[in-house]
């Protein structure tokens, strides 16, 4: 429990892009089985109702494939949690130019904002 | 199944609710929320059967709710009110000897799970695990409703979310309906299916959590601080 959703975004989503993360970074791995809904119901402290919402969202989206009788599975095809992951990165950008374009910046500063930050303060993680 | 058909309830001459209609179904975890004596606690005893509407009526399974419904039904009241020398495995004892519907052996599992010490005397327990044992007894009991009149009301944040795992462990989902009836919504907000607005005796909303989010981007909490000042 202890977690905490934001307002502005239903839970069974917010549980989506969580799921959604940890595969892109490989902390779930292709093939894995996912919890089941009561299991992800009392480790994240939401309705089981909403967890089964999530798990049929993540199904329409091909990420996992759920087999009778054995529980739900991330999907093994490569080609999905590739784009996946190119998904992820593209509503990041849009996200980050519609922020900018609100605030008056054009391309071109935001290119050049991007490659200085990038000198100075983007390879910290690395 | 639960439904209220135009249910008014009057004590002398306040009137507790006021005209109230709605239906529950199975399977789903209600919140029935709003300030002191807005009719919260006279709602959940109507379904419990303990308090008999002046006017419409309550039924539970398509039985009129009265006396006999207890079988069905279980309550856990607001109340801090225990016999005091028992001790928990009595009370356990107790309660079982009460209702058919008993499980002992999902009574131990709670136990273990809230980790109460059987031998220990209820006053002897702190008011958190007295919280966690009226559970305890609650969830044992193979009902179709489960009814929780302020199950967090003056527990600190650890017993709040042991009894927030213990519903999501526990509750039978394929058979029972849960309805908690509370002013502090902001622990509970993602247990909750549905949530129903109580004020001066009558429901004044009916919503999907999850819609609450989608159509108005709002939690649970800042709806209802919306719903109530209208």
């Amino acid at each position: 429990m202890g977690e905490e959703f934001h307002a502005s975004k239903p839970i069974y989503l917010q549980i989506v892009d969580k799921i959604s993360q940890q595969i892109v970074r490989n902390e779930i791995k292709p093939g894995d089985k996912l919890p089941s809904v009561r299991e992800m119901a009392v480790q994240t402290g939401v309705n089981p109702n909403t967890i089964q919402r999530t798990y049929s969202e993540l199904e329409r989206m091909a990420i996992v494939e759920t087999k009778r009788g054995q529980g739900t599975f991330v999907s093994e095809k490569s080609e999905i949690i590739t784009e996946l992951k190119s998904q992820m990165q593209t509503d990041i950008i849009a996200d980050f130019v519609n922020n900018m374009r609100e605030l008056g910046f054009t391309e071109e500063d935001m290119i050049a904002g991007l490659k200085r930050y990038m000198l100075e303060k983007g390879n910290r993680h690395d | 199944m639960i439904e209220f058909v135009n249910v008014s309830k009057k004590y002398g001459k306040d009137l507790s609710l006021s005209n109230v209609s709605f239906s529950l179904e199975k399977g789903k975890i209600y919140g029935l929320l709003g300030p002191n004596g807005s009719g919260k606690s006279t709602t959940l005893k109507m379904i419990a059967g303990l308090v008999l509407p002046s006017s419409g009526t309550v039924t539970v399974n398509g039985k009129k709710a009265g006396r006999k419904i207890a079988n069905e039904v279980a309550y856990l009241t607001e109340l801090d009110m225990y016999y005091e020398p028992f001790t928990v495995q009595d009370m356990i004892d107790f309660t079982a000897s009460q209702f058919k519907d008993f499980d002992m052996e999902k009574a131990n599992e709670l136990m273990g799970f809230m980790k109460l010490d059987t031998n220990k005397k209820l006053k002897q327990l702190s008011k958190g695990n007295r919280g966690r044992l009226k559970l305890v007894l609650a969830l044992a009991r193979k009902t179709s409703v489960l009814l929780l009149d302020e199950p967090f009301s003056g527990l600190d944040p650890l017993v709040r979310e042991s009894i927030v795992t213990g519903l999501l462990k526990y509750i039978d989902f394929e058979t029972q309906t849960v309805i908690i009836a509370t002013h502090e919504i902001d622990e509970i907000e993602s247990l909750l299916d549905e949530v129903l607005a109580i004020k001066d005796g009558e429901i004044i909303a009916m919503k999907h959590v999850e819609q609450i989010r989608e159509e108005q981007r709002l939690s649970v909490l800042e709806w209802m601080k919306q719903t109530f000042k209208e």
